[in-house]
C-alpha cells in the first residue's frame, strides 16, 4: 500500500492508501466523533455523525466511509459540520427516553456522550416517540428497542464477526427496528448469545440482563482477566463491585480473541461467587487419618467422628495424599489399573504435563483428553 | 428458429422479417390493438373479445396484432383498423358494444364514423385515407419526437420480427461488427446523452469509468425500479418495445466489456416481466444473447431480477443490494458501482430509457442525437402526463420545449377549463413550479434552476383546487414512508418533517413552524445519507418557496384557501352567479342549502360539514371557498 498526502483541518497528512478519511485521523489522534462507527467492525455510514466537509462536494460525506485520495481538502470541526451533527443528535434523542438517571447505560453511553458534547438538552420536536415493549423472553440480554438508536453495530457483529445473521433490520423508515431471527424473540432466533451485540452497542438497548442494576461504569473495578473455560485463552475484562463479578467487558487487545467472547465468558461468570463453590481443597477424614475406607453404611458426612467427613486443608497436604493413594494404586494393582483424562480447560502446556504423568510417572498409556470424544 | 451466426444470416433474416411485415400491410385487413397495462386497465380484453366475436359472425378474416402503449392512456382502449395498403385508423374510448358498430360501418359500409376516429397514423409508404388528420397534425403528437417511444404502440412487442423489421438490433450490428468498445463508448460521449433515470449523467463518461475499472467480471444493470407515483415511462418502454432495451444493454455489455446483465424491475410491473421474459427467451433463441452473439465473439447473458416493493431500491447502490439478495437499502458512495458494484465488480447502471436511446443513437449517430434537443441536454424527455390534465398519458418531447407546450399543447390544458396552479416534476424528490414559471425550458439545468427537478419523467399538474401544503404533505408521506431506515437524517427527519406538515393541515401550526421546516430540509439534504433522504424535502421546501402565502394563510389565519384542509374554511354561495337551479341543495348531504326556484340559494353554516359536495357540482363558480371569520359569526358559531 502506498502512501496518500491530503489536508485535514489545514494540515498536510500522510495516511495509508486505502484508508478511509476516520481511520487516517484515527491513526494521528484526530477526533472525529462516531455513533455508528466501531474499530472492530466494518463501517456502515448510517448515524451521519463523522459527516465532514470536503472541498469540493456539495453534501457532506460520512468519514466512516469515505477514502482518502490525494490532494483532497478536508474540514473535521467548521460550524456548518456541528450544525449538522446536532440536528441529527437532537433527532436521535427525540425519539429516544430520557431516562438517563436510571438507565444502566449512563456513563457508557455514547449518545449520553455526544449529547453532552454538542448541548443536546432536550427533545425539540416533541413528535412521536416508539413505545416499545422490553420483554424478550431470553435468559441472557435485555432487549429495549426505545433505546436502540439503528446504528446496526449489532447486526454488523452478528453478521460479519460471528456469521451468525440473528439480527437484522425489520420494516423501513421510522417504523424500522431492530429484531431477531424471523423477527421473534431472540431465543428464537440462531442466536448463540455470544454478546457481541451487547458488548458494541452504543446505548443502552442491548444490557446483560445480570448487569442490571449491578452498578456504574464508575463504581466498579476493571479487571483483565483469562477466560477460564477453555483452551483458547480468550482475554475478558471483568467489572468488579464489592469483590462480585458484575459484567464482563471486551478486551479489543485480547491476541487469541481480539474482543470476541462466547456465551460462556460473557455471561458464565454467576459461579465465582456462588455458596456451593468450593474453594480450599478438602480431603475425607478416613484418608487425612491415613485409615483404610470404611464400608458404605456408616457414611454421614455430618457426624463429627464420621470418617467420611470433609476436612478443609492445605493444598501440599492434599495432594500429598492423592499421590500417595495413586502410587499405591499402581504398586498394588499396576500401571494398567490406572487412566488419565484431561481437559481442553488446560492449557496446551498443561495437557503436556498430564502426559508426562501418566506415561513416564505412572506408566500407562490410559490417556485421553475430553476433546477428542 | 435456428440461432443467427454472423451477419449475413442476420440481414437475411431481417429482410424475411420485412417481406412479413409489407405482405401483412399490403394485402391482410389487420386490428391493432393497445395492449398496454393502461389498454387492459381500461378495458382491452373485453374489446379484444368482442373483436374477435364481431369479425366470426361477419366472417371476416383479420389479423389482430396487440401493440403496447402509443402515449393516448386518456383515450385507451385504442382499436386501430389497418385496411390492405392503407393507413391505420384509429377508435378511442372503445367500448366493447362499440365494436360491432365499428366493425359494420368501416369495414361493411366502408363509412369513417368521425365521432370516435382520433385520426390516422400513415402507412408504411406514407398512404393515407383523406379527411382524416394524421397523428403528426394532431397536437397531442405534433410536437413530439419518439425515440425512446419510438416503437410503443406501433410493433408488437412480443415479436422480434417486428423489431427487427423496424430496423431493430441495427444498433447492436453496428457496434459489433464496425466499432471497438472504445468507439461505442465515444460515440455516446459524442452524443451528450445524460441518463434519463433522473441525475442526468453523462451515459459515456459512466460507460468509460466502468470500461476503465481493473476487475472482472463487470456487470450491466438496467434500473427498472420505477417506484414514482404517478409515473410509468419505464413500463411503457417494458411493454411496448422490450428489445430496444435489450439490445441498449447488450450495447452497454460490449462497451464496457460486461459478460453478464440483470433487469431490475420491479415486481408491481407483471406484464412488463412477462413481456421481458419473453423478449429475452427470443434474443436467446437467435443468437443476440448468450455465447458468441451472432459470431461476433462477444457473450453476454442477461437475466431479470424482480423488485420486491421498495421504492428506496430505485437508488442505485440500494438496487445491487437487492440483487445480491440483501436487504435493499443504499450504502455510501464513494465506491461508485463503476469502481465497485455488483459483487463488488465494477457495474454499470442506468435507467430503462437511457438503454433504449443508446440502442438508437448506435443506429443514427451521434450526430444526429446531440442535434436534438438543447446543447447541454441533447435529446428528448419523456413525460408521464397525469393530474388535472385533460390528455393524460405519455409524450417524448425534445428537450427545451416549455413547459406551457406541453401542458397546454399536448395536455390540452386543465380539465374543467379550471386555473392551472402548479406542475410537479422529479415525482415524489422533485419538486413544484408555479404559473409564472410556465415558460421554463424542461431540460436538466433549467428545470433544477427553477427549483424543480427533471426527475425520471413524471408531471403532475394541480389545479386551483388542490391545497399546495396538502399536495407536499402527500409526497412527503410517501418519502418518509419509503425511506429504507439506515440513516438518521432521512428516518427520523422525515418524520418528524411530515409531523410539522400535519401539523399545518389540521390548523394547528404556527409561523415558527415555516422555519423549523426549513431547518430540517436544509439538515435533510446535507446530511442524508442517499438521493432519497436528500430530496425528500424537495416538494415541501418548492412548494414552501412559491406558494408561501398558502402555508401563511394556514397557520395565520387557520385558512386553507384550497379549501381542501378540513375545518379550515367554510363555503358561501355567491348570490350573482347563483342561477338558482337547485343542484347544489340535492347534493348536499345535510340539506344545509336552501332557496327558491331560480332564487339565488344560501349555505346554512351551523348545518354545513364542508364536504365539498354543492362546489362540486355547481356550474356556476357560485360556491367560494371562505375564511370562516369572513363568516358572520352566528352562521359559523361552532
Amino acid at each position: 500500500m502506498g502512501k496518500v498526502n491530503f489536508i485535514l483541518d489545514g494540515k498536510e497528512i500522510q495516511a495509508e492508501k486505502g484508508d478511509t478519511i476516520l481511520q487516517a485521523a484515527r491513526r494521528l489522534g484526530i477526533y472525529i466523533p462516531v455513533l455508528c462507527d466501531h474499530p472492530a467492525l466494518p463501517p456502515e455510514g448510517a448515524c451521519r455523525i463523522c459527516l465532514v466537509e470536503i472541498e469540493g462536494q456539495r453534501a457532506l460525506h460520512p468519514s466512516c466511509t469515505y477514502p482518502v485520495s490525494e490532494g483532497m481538502v478536508v474540514e473535521t470541526n467548521t460550524e456548518r459540520i456541528r450544525a449538522a451533527r446536532k440536528f441529527n443528535l437532537e433527532l436521535l434523542v427525540s425519539d429516544h427516553p430520557l431516562d438517563c438517571m436510571t438507565c444502566d447505560a449512563t456513563g457508557d453511553c455514547l449518545l449520553q456522550d455526544l449529547a453532552y458534547e454538542y448541548d443536546v438538552t432536550e427533545d425539540r420536536f416533541e413528535g412521536t416517540k416508539h413505545h416499545y415493549s422490553v420483554n424478550d423472553p431470553n435468559p441472557f440480554i435485555q432487549v429495549d428497542r426505545n433505546k436502540c438508536i439503528l446504528c446496526r453495530r449489532c447486526v454488523r457483529a452478528c453478521r460479519e464477526v460471528n456469521g451468525v445473521e440473528a439480527i437484522s433490520v425489520f420494516y423501513r423508515g421510522f417504523s424500522a427496528y431492530i429484531g431477531f431471527g424471523a423477527d421473534s424473540s431472540m431465543d428464537d432466533s440462531p442466536c448463540e448469545f455470544c454478546g457481541s451485540c451487547v458488548e458494541v452497542c452504543p446505548t443502552g438497548a442491548l444490557w446483560p440482563k445480570q448487569s442490571l442494576g449491578q452498578g456504574r461504569p464508575w463504581q466498579v473495578e476493571k479487571v483483565r482477566t483469562t477466560c477460564p473455560y477453555c483452551g483458547v485463552g480468550c482475554q475478558l475484562i471483568l467489572e468488579v463491585k464489592d469483590n462480585k463479578i458484575v459484567k464482563v467487558d471486551s478486551a479489543w487487545e485480547g491476541p487469541s480473541n481480539h474482543g470476541w467472547t462466547c456465551v460462556k465468558g460473557r455471561f458464565g461468570y454467576d459461579f465465582t461467587s456462588h455458596a456451593d463453590r468450593l474453594s480450599h481443597p478438602r480431603v475425607r477424614k478416613y484418608l487425612l487419618d491415613g485409615k483404610k475406607k470404611p464400608t458404605a453404611s456408616k457414611r454421614d458426612p455430618e457426624k463429627e467422628a464420621n470418617p467420611w467427613q470433609w476436612v478443609e486443608v492445605d493444598w501440599e497436604t492434599a495432594l500429598g495424599i492423592a499421590a500417595d493413594r495413586m502410587r499405591q494404586i499402581r504398586d498394588d494393582h499396576g500401571p494398567g489399573s490406572i487412566g488419565f483424562l484431561t481437559s481442553a480447560k488446560c492449557l496446551n502446556e498443561e495437557n503436556y504435563l498430564m502426559n508426562k504423568l501418566a506415561r513416564q510417572v505412572i506408566g500407562t498409556n490410559s490417556i485421553d483428553h475430553c476433546a477428542r470424544l | 428458429m435456428p440461432v443467427l451466426k454472423n451477419l449475413t444470416e442476420l440481414k437475411e433474416l431481417r429482410e424475411k422479417a420485412r417481406a412479413q411485415k409489407a405482405d401483412r400491410e399490403n394485402n391482410k385487413l389487420t386490428i391493432i390493438l393497445g395492449m398496454g397495462t393502461c389498454g387492459i386497465a381500461a378495458g382491452a380484453n373485453e374489446v379484444a373479445a368482442a373483436v374477435r366475436e364481431e369479425l366470426d359472425k361477419r366472417n371476416i378474416e383479420a389479423e389482430i396484432v396487440n401493440v403496447g402503449c402509443i402515449g393516448m392512456c386518456h383515450n385507451e382502449p385504442l382499436l386501430d383498423i389497418q385496411e390492405p395498403g392503407g393507413p391505420r385508423v384509429t377508435y378511442t374510448k372503445v367500448k366493447p358494444a362499440m365494436v360491432g358498430k365499428i366493425i359494420e360501418k368501416h369495414l361493411v359500409k366502408g363509412e369513417l364514423s368521425k365521432r370516435w376516429i382520433f385520426g390516422q397514423l400513415p402507412g408504411e409508404n406514407g398512404q393515407t385515407i383523406e379527411g382524416l388528420k394524421t397523428y403528426d397534425e394532431l397536437p397531442f403528437y405534433s410536437k413530439q419526437i419518439r425515440i425512446a417511444l419510438r416503437n410503443c404502440g406501433i410493433i408488437d412487442p412480443e415479436s422480434i420480427e417486428e423489431y427487427l423489421a423496424s430496423g431493430g438490433y441495427g444498433g447492436l450490428e453496428k457496434a459489433l461488427f464496425q466499432m471497438s468498445p472504445d468507439e461505442v463508448i465515444e460515440e455516446i460521449k459524442d452524443s451528450g446523452l445524460r441518463g434519463r433515470g433522473g441525475a442526468g449523467f453523462l451515459t459515456g463518461l459512466k460507460w468509460e469509468f466502468c470500461r476503465k475499472a481493473k476487475d472482472y467480471p463487470k456487470y450491466v444493470i438496467c434500473n427498472a425500479d420505477e417506484g414514482d407515483p404517478g409515473a410509468f415511462m419505464d413500463r411503457s418502454v417494458l411493454e411496448g418495445d422490450p428489445h430496444a432495451l435489450l439490445e441498449g444493454m447488450i450495447i452497454a455489455g460490449y462497451a464496457i466489456g460486461a459478460p453478464e446483465g440483470y433487469i431490475y424491475c420491479r415486481a408491481e410491473y407483471p406484464l412488463a416481466i412477462v413481456r421481458l421474459k419473453k423478449a429475452i427467451q427470443q434474443a436467446y433463441d437467435l443468437g443476440f444473447l448468450g455465447e458468441n452473439i451472432l459470431g461476433s465473439g462477444y457473450s453476454f447473458d442477461l437475466k431479470i431480477k424482480e423488485g420486491a416493493g421498495a421504492f428506496v431500491c430505485g437508488e442505485e447502490t440500494a438496487l445491487i443490494a437487492s440483487i445480491e439478495g440483501k436487504r435493499g437499502e443504499p450504502r455510501p458512495r464513494p465506491p461508485y458501482p463503476a469502481a465497485s458494484g455488483l459483487w463488488g465488480k465494477p457495474t454499470n447502471v442506468n435507467n430503462v430509457k437511457s438503454y433504449a436511446i443508446a440502442s438508437q443513437i448506435m443506429v443514427r449517430g451521434a450526430d444526429w442525437f446531440s442535434k436534438i434537443g438543447t446543447k447541454k441536454s441533447p435529446g428528448t424527455a419523456v413525460f408521464a402526463l397525469t393530474g388535472k390534465i385533460k390528455n393524460t398519458g405519455l409524450v417524448e418531447v425534445p428537450m427545451g420545449i416549455s413547459l406551457r407546450e406541453i401542458i397546454y399543447d399536448l395536455g390540452g390544458g386543465i380539465i374543467n377549463n379550471k386555473r392551472f396552479k402548479a406542475v410537479q416534476t422529479g415525482g415524489p424528490l422533485g419538486g413544484c413550479l408555479p404559473e409564472d414559471a410556465l415558460d421554463t425550458a424542461v431540460d436538466f439545468d433549467s428545470l433544477t434552476a427553477a427549483g424543480a427537478t427533471m426527475g425520471s419523467g413524471g408531471m403532475i399538474v394541480v389545479d386551483q383546487d388542490t391545497c399546495m401544503v396538502e399536495f407536499a404533505r402527500y409526497f412527503l408521506t410517501f418519502a418518509s414512508a419509503e425511506s429504507c431506515g439506515k440513516c438518521v437524517p432521512c428516518r427520523i427527519g422525515g418524520q418528524r418533517l411530515l409531523e410539522v406538515l400535519t401539523r399545518i393541515t389540521r390548523g394547528e401550526g404556527s409561523l415558527e413552524d415555516l422555519d423549523e421546516i426549513e431547518r430540517i430540509s436544509k439538515y435533510m439534504r446535507e446530511g442524508s445519507l442517499c438521493a432519497l433522504g436528500q430530496l425528500t424535502p424537495g416538494p415541501v421546501m418548492a412548494s414552501l418557496r412559491f406558494f408561501r402565502e398558502e402555508y401563511e394563510a394556514h397557520v395565520t389565519e387557520k385558512f386553507c384557501p384550497a379549501g381542501v384542509c378540513a375545518g379550515m374554511y367554510a363555503y358561501e354561495i355567491d348570490a350573482d352567479p347563483c342561477t338558482g337551479c337547485g343542484l347544489c341543495a340535492k347534493a348536499c348531504p345535510t340539506n344545509a342549502i336552501t332557496g327558491e326556484k331560480k332564487e339565488p340559494h344560501a349555505i346554512d353554516q351551523l348545518q354545513c360539514i364542508q364536504c365539498g359536495a354543492c362546489y362540486e357540482v355547481c356550474n356556476f363558480g357560485a360556491v367560494l371557498v371562505k375564511r370562516k371569520h369572513e363568516l358572520p359569526v352566528a352562521e359559523v358559531n361552532k
